[in-house]
């Protein structure tokens, strides 16, 4: 009795996959429109940094008029195999060139790049590249040094609560460069880090923030792709910076400042060079200089002196006079890792682990 | 007030229409949320069957989640027919993913050959032990083993997580937290999307069929499940039935996690699982515990998450709309079987009836 329905239900199953197979052949692609897939490692809306590339992608496709189509594939782990298949699936429907835009998302990356030789591929915030496969990235540590000179003017109990997600050398970087704009206008504080091991996930965010608020901070700062660390502190009665995407109309009680991130220019000007054949594989890394970073508008809950301090360092930054991470600089322990007077690398940037000395937290 | 009552075993007829029925509800209601997120339903139905078979590429991604979701119901579907209920699928998978990692971490320098074997040896081990554990309380304290290996699930996915953050991060990761990427010498072959975790399912399903059907440890397995008290009384060793099906239960789920890591992810992770161990309790279910059914069964899941996905890029929905007409779908069959075994009776039609 029950074979039947087995039966039954691979006759529906040809059916459907024969119908099927009927309307897909009927269907012409246009050739000159250029697909352009997007790999997001959360929600496309999700007040952060998944949205800021969607917003860019957006702004690249009316740049380009009808000449492009994207596809978009939300909440990719960062795991190799569903990587690999999504970049699969995005080339059977004819994609030509892919962006990934989470760091995990490397190792998939590079093997898909093998893979599918003719199709273009960039990766944000990585390292690896290959002949089809670039990287591209901001120096978010531009505007995250001064959204520090934000909170280290802000805080009262000099101490600051900063939400991260992995210790990779980005955001051990990001907390850097923010603790040192902390210390440019308040020595005394401290800049608290409590990793969280995930890039989105608002009830872990929110449980690491409030863990930070209860141990005595009053600003708060992220390297999260949510708004659940200023839920946290909206909550408590504090104030936040925030990250990726500005939040003055979503969280207008506790929202001072974000370092934020516009890719528009930079998606329209890569996708512009695969239509025009001129791509090539690069290692992209623009600064505030570029647009592709930016600091937000400061509210009304920024403390009073802090406008003119943010703007005489950004324009020391801009103009190449102020570098973020020159010596003298010391790490948790008080050894000096940059001496007075020199710079630090962009290798040794790259591949930064350790914390300077006003920084408190583990580095695991 | 509604009475709910349990009804005769349905007939065939009724059942065919009841769950057809049931899918036809579940597209009907999945229709209103597509036609919300801006596309048109039909096609995306259309869509999803594409995206199962429209290409050879597409057919090997539904088969590539069918594999492991058909191994891990026969493995859960050993323990419910013993109405020991294994709710620990997805940690034993993550212990097979250890056990496998382990294997590769001792011995890198193995031939393919025999790398493979002593990974398929190892991870059943780890996955046994893993259900061993509870399943000893149990026949020896009498435990509830419900709980007991929903709980084992998180502290196989604590330990997990403790190797890739800690003990055995990659080095080479500049940091990222994650397990090095295993070598050439310990991955599956492959050949056009199909890998040969494909050839070892097929010979589980026909050792299954053997086991649950034929052989006097199956048949001792379906009568310890009927009535503990039979089965004593016609001699059965109670203990030692619940440790070996509980050997078979876990070990084909830890031979999930060596299939996987070594055929599709490379590395062990803590998303590995991809939750498929919970996938399997309602597949292993919904085919009333029998074999040929689960294979089924694991082809229309397979189905239902490879057009999910298809649909997705192909139709710029958000993925949330395509997990809800998963979701509806699935609650619509799942509601269908109550439809079948019970149905309502209102105290007005009971008093007229008496």
């Amino acid at each position: 009795m029950k074979k039947r329905l087995g039966v039954l239900m691979l006759a529906l199953i040809l059916v459907v996959v024969s119908v099927a197979g009927c309307s897909s052949g009927s269907t012409s692609k246009k050739d000159e429109v250029t697909k352009v897939g997007f790999i997001y490692v959360g929600p496309a809306d999700d007040g952060g940094w998944s949205q800021a590339h969607d917003n860019g992608r957006a702004k690249m496709v009316e740049n380009m008029g009808g000449k492009v189509e994207t596809i978009v594939k939300e909440n990719v782990p960062e795991e190799k195999s569903a990587v690999v298949s999504t970049i699969r699936d995005m080339v059977d429907q004819g994609c030509t060139i892919i962006y990934g835009t989470s760091y995990g998302f490397m190792d998939g990356m590079v093997e898909a790049a093998e893979e599918f030789p003719d199709v273009k591929f960039e990766h944000c915030s990585g390292y690896m590249t290959s002949d089809n496969m670039g990287t591209y990235f901001g120096k978010i540590e531009e505007p995250r040094y001064l959204s520090g000179i934000v909170a280290g003017l802000t805080t009262k109990t000099n101490k600051i609560a900063y939400v991260a997600a992995m210790p990779i050398p980005e955001v051990i970087r990001g907390i850097n460069a923010f603790a040192l704009g902390v210390k440019s206008v308040n020595p005394a504080a401290t800049v608290n880090v409590s990793w969280t091991n995930t890039w989105y996930d608002p009830t872990v965010e929110k449980a690491a923030a409030e863990a930070l608020i209860q141990q005595g901070c009053d600003v708060t700062a992220q390297h999260q792709d949510s708004t659940a660390t200023m839920e946290a502190a909206k909550e408590a009665g504090k104030l936040s910076i925030g990250y990726d995407l500005s939040a003055a109309t979503t969280m207008p009680e506790v929202y001072m400042t974000a370092p934020l991130w516009d890719f528009g220019g930079y998606y329209t000007d890569s996708v512009q060079s695969v239509i025009d054949g001129t791509w090539k594989s690069q290692q992209y890394w623009g600064g505030m200089n570029d647009g592709i970073v930016l600091l937000d508008d400061l509210t009304a809950l920024a403390p009073g002196s802090a406008q003119a301090q943010v703007d005489t360092a950004e324009a020391a930054i801009k103009s190449g006079q102020l570098n973020i991470f020159s010596g003298e600089l010391k790490d948790q322990t008080g050894a000096v890792i940059v001496s007075a007077g020199t710079k630090m690398t962009d290798e040794a940037l790259l591949s930064m682990d350790w914390f300077v000395d006003n920084v408190v937290g583990s580095l695991k | 007030m509604l009475h709910i009552v349990k009804k005769d075993v349905p007939k065939t007829r009724e059942k065919i229409v009841v769950r057809l029925s049931a899918v036809l509800a579940a597209l009907a209601v999945a229709s209103i949320i597509v036609l919300v997120a801006g596309a048109n339903p039909i096609e995306l139905y259309i869509g999803i069957v594409q995206g199962c078979f429209g290409s050879l590429y597409r057919f090997a991604a539904t088969i590539e989640k069918m594999v492991p979701l058909l191994v891990l119901s026969l493995g859960v579907m050993v323990a419910f027919k013993m109405r020991f209920w294994n709710i620990g699928a997805e940690g034993q998978f993550l212990m097979g993913a250890v056990g496998t990692t382990l294997v590769v971490r001792l011995l890198p320098d193995l031939p393919l050959p025999l790398m493979l074997l002593l990974m398929i040896v190892v991870s059943f081990a780890f996955g046994a032990v893993w259900l061993m554990i509870p399943a000893f309380f149990k026949a020896r304290f009498g435990t509830n083993e419900t709980l007991f290996t929903l709980m084992l699930n998180y502290i196989a996915l604590t330990l997990v997580t403790a190797l890739q953050y800690d003990f055995w991060k990659d080095p080479a990761a500049n940091g990222m937290p994650k397990i090095a990427n295993l070598p050439e010498n310990a991955l599956l072959p492959s050949a056009g999307g199909f890998n040969l975790s494909i050839l070892m399912a097929v010979i589980i399903v026909l050792a299954m069929y053997y086991f649950m059907n034929r052989s006097k440890i199956g048949f001792e397995i379906a009568v310890l499940g009927e009535s503990e008290n039979t089965a004593r009384y016609i001699g059965i060793n109670v203990t030692k039935t619940i440790i070996i099906a509980a050997l078979v239960s876990g070990g084909l789920c830890g031979i999930v996690g060596m299939m996987q890591t070594t055929g599709v992810s490379g590395a062990l992770s803590t998303e590995i699982t991809g939750g498929l161990g919970f996938t399997a309790i309602i597949v292993a279910w919904l085919s009333g515990l029998k074999v040929p059914f689960v294979v089924v069964n694991s082809f229309a899941f397979a189905v239902l998450l490879q057009g999910a996905s298809y649909i997705q890029t192909a139709f710029q929905i958000p993925g949330s709309v395509a997990e809800m007409i998963q979701a509806i779908i699935l609650f619509f069959i799942l509601g269908s079987e109550f439809v079948l075994q019970y149905r309502f009776v209102s105290d007005k039609t009971k008093s007229e009836v008496a």
